[in-house]
This record gives C-alpha cells, structure tokens and sequence, in this order.
C-alpha cells in the first residue's frame, strides 16, 4: 500500500498576494519551513521568534518575511573567507575526514581539481586503506586530474600512508597534498585516535601541517551532523566543511548551528559527481537556497 | 539540547500527575516535548505532525479508563503508537523455491548499498545459499572492483561487464548467468543516485521493468534527516518497494528518518546496519528503534520521576 508522496511547497504559497496576517498560524507554518531545512529546533525557533517581534500583527508580503530570514541566516553564516590556508613554504597539507560515505574521496578528486586548475601541483594520499576498493577509486580520481598519487598496501597504516604522501610532495616540490581517510563514525574512539596520530605523524614531517583539516558532511544528514562537527572537531582539529551532495533536495541547514557551536565555517560545497562539481562556500546564495523550493 | 529536555518533560509530567486523566488542556506540554524530541531525531515535519495528532486522539479516546498515572499512560500511548507504526516485523526475504530470487538494492549515493550487498549475502551462505552479486553500479569510480573485492571475501561469484555502459543490460545478462548456473539468489548493486535525478530515476525504473527483481530494497542512511520524505518519495513512486534497510545505526543517530520513510513508502523495515563489517546486520526490531527515535529510556524515567 503506497502512501501519497509529501511534496515540498514554497514558502510563497503561505502568502497569498495581498498579504497575509503575521499571527500564530502562520509563524507555525514558518517554523515547518524553517525545519525542513535541517537547521534544527534551535535556529527554526531563533528566526520564527524574530519575524515574530518585527512583523506580528502586520499584514507581509513573502518578499518582506524572506528576506527577514535570508539577511537572518546570512549573518548566522557570516564568515571571514572561505580561502583554503596554505603554508608560506613547503607543501600544504590537507586532511579530510568525515563519516562513512559523506562524499570525502570524491571531494578530494573535485578539490584536487579545482587546486590543479588553479595552477598547483597536487598529491593525493590514500589513506584510506580499509574500505574496499577505496584506494582504486582514488587511483580514478588522480587519473582524471592527473595528478600524482600514493598508495599503500590493503590493511596498512593510515599514518604511514600520510607520512609517505608528505615525503612525496616534498621530494617532488608539490604544492598541496590532499590525504583521504577511511569513513568512521564519530562514536568510535579507537578509529578517532587513529586520526589524532595522522595529524601528529605528518605534524612531525612539517611543522604546523595539517593546515587545513576537512570535515565533508552529507547535506542530506540531519541533527547527528552536530555530533559529527564536535567529535571530529574534537579528534582531529577541523578547520573548515565540505558540504557535498547540495545537488539534491536536500538544503544542508544543518551547518547553522554548526556554525554557531563549533565556529566553523563551509569552505566548499559538493554539487554532482563530475569533476567540475564543487564551487567556494557562497553564504548569500546557499542562505537564497534554503528557502526556495 | 538533551538535559533540558529531560528538565522539560518532567516538569510537563509533574503538571499531569495525579490529573487523573488526560485532557487535551494537560496533555499539551507533554506532546509539545514528545514533538521536540521526535524532531530533534529527524523526523520529518510532516510525519511528526501527524503522528501527535493520532496519539492525541488515542490519548483522549481512553481517558475514561485513566485513573492513577496519566503521564505514564501518555508516554505508553506514545510508545505503543510507534511500535506500531514501525511495525510489523517481517525481515524474510521472500525467496522463491524455484528459480533465482532477484533482489535489488536503490538509494541515494553514499546510503550503503554495496556493503549492504555484501552483508544479505553473508546472511544467505549461512543458510547455505549461495548467491550472485551483479555490478550494476556504472557511475561511481572502482564500484565494480569494490563488488569485487566484496565477492572476494566472502567466496562468492560477481558478474559484471567492463565496458557495457547499460546497466539494465548488465542485470539483464547477469540474471540469464544466474539461471544458467543455478543460483537461488541474485543481489543487483544499483549505482547511487539523487531522487531529483529523473534520468537515473528513470533508469531504475527500467531495470525494475525489465528485469523484474522480486524485492526491491531500499537502503537508507540512519543519519538522514528531513530530506528523507522527498526521497523516499520519490524512489518509492518510481519503483515498487518491497522493503526498507537502514544503515549506519551503529553511532549515536537515533535515526527518525526511518519513521519518514516508513510512513511514505508503507513497506516493511527489514534490517537495521550496524557496522562496516559483513555481520553487522540486524533484523529489524521495532521496539528498540521506537526507544532509540524518542529517547523513551530518558522519557519514562522522567514520567516516573515526576
Ligand atoms: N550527487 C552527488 N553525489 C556525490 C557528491 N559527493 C559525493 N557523491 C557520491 O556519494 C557517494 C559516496 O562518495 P565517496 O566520495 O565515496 O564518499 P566517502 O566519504 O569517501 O565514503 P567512504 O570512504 O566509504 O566513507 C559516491 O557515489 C559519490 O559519487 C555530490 O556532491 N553530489
Ligand atoms: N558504520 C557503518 N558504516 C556503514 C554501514 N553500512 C555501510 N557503511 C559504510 O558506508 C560507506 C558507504 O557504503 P557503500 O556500501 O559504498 O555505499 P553505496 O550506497 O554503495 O554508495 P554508492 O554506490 O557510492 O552510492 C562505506 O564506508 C561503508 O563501509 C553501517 O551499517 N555502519
Ligand atoms: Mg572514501
Ligand atoms: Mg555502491
């Protein structure tokens, strides 16, 4: 027996033309938008409660409350520069983490790309030597690009793997190296320490490297994205997000109460599966995103 | 966010207590909390909706036989209410007695199909079944070596084609094998793909036409959070589901999509992935999974407390 589909409507269609009555009813129906978003209770209630205060008792048009939200979000998601940090000498190294099937190999291809294009010479480490076929799937990726790639043996140590990948871009004069690791759920100590020594081992090989440690969140996850920001915020020093997957329906709103406990911000977001499929964190149009359609 | 709660539902609980029944004027701070902590587990807005209306309804259609303890009336009215809706219980997978059994595996990129290939056929060769993955995942980088490599490991057979480009032809060919060699079982690995993406959506619905697999799974990442009702939705408008797995419920996701998705698709829940490794799979329990959505361990000890 097959349900009847719940389809997403716009936020336009709480507005008839000539306006409508800010009063409960309403402010209810914004708060069902502001939730399907993923941003969570705290923020949906924030901006509910703020339109609340300016607009309560007024007749609004949608582009008014809209706009309310989008400059409320958008100072929510205010954030200094979405530039990656590179060293001033030596390779920079990038490390990226995240949980199980979150898209990091294939934001790895896409950043390394991106890096590639922009003129710098990348090598990518796979440190993931768990999954199966993770290292051949990285392998594509280099292939793609063409840029250099290390591997180590099925089982090996991650960390060693990150060590020879660090060698590599120094002996071979590269600009940035790009490390992979194996999907883990934050709620795993033993595989979050294993972090915690990748960071110390290619630490030792370059000082203040990894300069930038890469969390990529599914944009299709929910409020167990929060957990996923404090435990590998905590293991392993993030410095920034990858939101992947913002191709689909999904709208990601989740990173702003990311944003608000844990201070990182979205250096990139994931738009597809090719090779061209990633753009710079842009606050103004995601903010733009989150409420349309 | 969790203390406070907890704080929250046992001052709502303190106001039922000794009530005597439940009216719609002293349930309200009670559901009002039930309804945070459902949405705080992903559940979809819409669903969460109207599950309060249902529970409120049954809540006051029994208050006549309330007497001593209405806030713990409540929370079992809640918690009977999911069970209910998770349920029924039905993890088999249907085999035929004669001929393969063709099971397919869909979702959204990234949700745990392929390992979840792995884990049903580690399930079948301990009944002695021994069955066929077919890679009919063309999309991602090294998807057919992953099958592969899953094969591999549990000594089993992967058909695949390396430079067909048409994957209802890969199944098509692969379940052909199957039947000639005698195969009681068939599992095809679908690549990842977006609900939005009519042309892939459109593909799978051809290779659920043209092959015709006898269950069509869906897998679901635990993690997922509002998005779930549109896409499942959506997968489940372009196929005929048969039923619905749920992956990576091994960390702390409490994993309200699933309420989502059950209510949009209606089909059964069969197991819960609890784990990278092929024995992490679990039938599914709707008990445990009811607790797990609302946090019911904290939420009883709060009526009781109260
Ligand atoms: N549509 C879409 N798909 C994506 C995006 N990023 C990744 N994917 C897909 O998501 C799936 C998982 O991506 P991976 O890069 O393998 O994810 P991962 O985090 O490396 O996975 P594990 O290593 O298994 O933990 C693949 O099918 C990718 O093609 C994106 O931005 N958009
Ligand atoms: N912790 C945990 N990880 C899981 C579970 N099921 C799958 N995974 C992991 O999730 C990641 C993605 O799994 P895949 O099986 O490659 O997912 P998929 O749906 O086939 O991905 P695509 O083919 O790219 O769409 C891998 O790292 C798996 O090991 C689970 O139950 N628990
Ligand atoms: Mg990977
Ligand atoms: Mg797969």
């Amino acid at each position: 027996q097959k349900t009847r589909r719940t389809l997403n409507t716009d936020i336009r269609d709480l507005f008839k033309s000539e306006g409508r009555l800010v009063d409960d009813t309403l402010l209810n129906e914004l708060f069902a938008k502001l939730i399907r978003t993923d941003m969570g209770i705290g923020p949906a209630e924030t901006i509910r409660d703020d339109v609340a205060t300016r607009l309560r008792g007024r007749v609004v048009h949608f582009e008014e409350v809209v706009q309310t939200i989008t400059e409320q979000t958008r100072t929510m998601l205010q954030q200094e520069s979405t530039e990656l940090r590179l060293a001033d000498t030596g390779p920079t190294v990038i490390l990226v983490v995240g949980v199980n099937g979150s898209g990091k190999t294939t934001s790895i291809g896409k950043l390394a790309n991106h890096l590639h294009q922009a003129g710098h010479k990348v090598v990518l480490g796979a440190g993931d030597t768990f999954r199966a076929a993770a290292v051949e799937q990285l392998t594509v990726w280099a292939g793609r690009i063409g840029c250099d790639i290390v591997t180590g043996k099925p089982e090996a140590d991650p960390a060693s793997v990150a060590f020879q990948c660090v060698e590599q871009a120094i002996a071979t004069g590269a600009d940035i190296a790009i490390i992979d690791t194996a999907g883990r759920l934050q709620t795993q100590t033993n595989l979050m320490q294993q972090l915690e020594k990748i960071r110390r081992v290619v630490e030792k090989k370059i000082e203040g490297a990894p300069h930038e440690v890469l969390l990529v969140l599914d944009a299709t996850a929910g409020q167990n994205a929060i957990s996923q920001a404090r435990g590998f915020s905590e293991a392993a020093g993030c410095t920034g997000i990858v939101l992947a997957k913002l191709d689909g329906s999904a709208k990601g709103g989740v990173v702003l109460p990311i944003r608000e406990q844990f201070q990182l911000p979205v250096k990139f977001v994931g738009l597809g599966e090719g090779v061209e499929d990633i753009a710079p964190f842009d606050p103004a149009s995601f903010a733009n995103a989150l409420f349309s359609e | 966010m969790f203390e406070s709660l907890s704080d929250g539902l046992q001052s709502a609980f303190k106001s039922l207590a000794g009530k005597g029944k439940l009216t719609e004027s002293n349930m309200r701070d009670g559901l009002e909390i039930v309804q945070k902590s459902m949405l705080e587990a992903d559940v979809s807005y819409s669903v969460v909706q109207d599950f309060m209306g249902q529970v409120s309804e049954k809540a006051l259609g029994k208050r006549v036989l309330l007497s001593l303890r209405p806030n713990e009336e409540l929370v079992r009215i809640v918690h009977d209410e999911l069970i209910s809706i998770l349920g029924p219980v039905d993890s088999s997978l249907h085999l035929k007695s004669e001929g393969p059994t063709i099971i397919m595996l869909c979702g959204l990129q990234g949700s745990g199909k392929t390992t979840t290939c792995g884990k049903l056929s580690q399930l079948l060769k301990e009944q002695d079944i021994k069955p066929m993955l077919v890679a009919a995942d063309l999309q991602r980088p090294a998807a057919i070596e992953q099958l592969h490599v899953i094969g591999r490991q549990l000594d089993i057979p992967v058909y695949s084609e390396a430079d067909n480009k048409d994957p209802v032809k890969v199944c098509q060919n692969g379940v052909a094998k199957a039947k000639a060699e005698g195969a009681r079982v068939v599992i095809l690995d679908t690549a990842g793909r977006l609900a939005i993406d009519d042309e892939l959506m459109a593909e799978l619905a051809k290779i659920d036409k043209k092959v015709g697999p006898d269950q069509v799974y869906l897998v679901v990442d635990g993690m997922t959070g509002q998005d779930a009702v549109n896409s499942a939705g959506a997968f489940n408008d372009a196929l005929e589901l048969d039923g619905v797995i749920m992956t990576k419920l091994d960390g702390d996701a409490r994993g309200g999509a699933l309420l989502s998705v059950k209510h949009v698709t209606g089909v059964p829940i069969k197991f819960i992935g609890t784990g990278e490794h092929f024995d992490a799979l679990e039938p599914f329990r709707p008990e445990g999974m009811a607790s797990r959505i609302l946090q019911m361990g904290d939420i009883v000890a709060a009526a009781r407390e109260a």
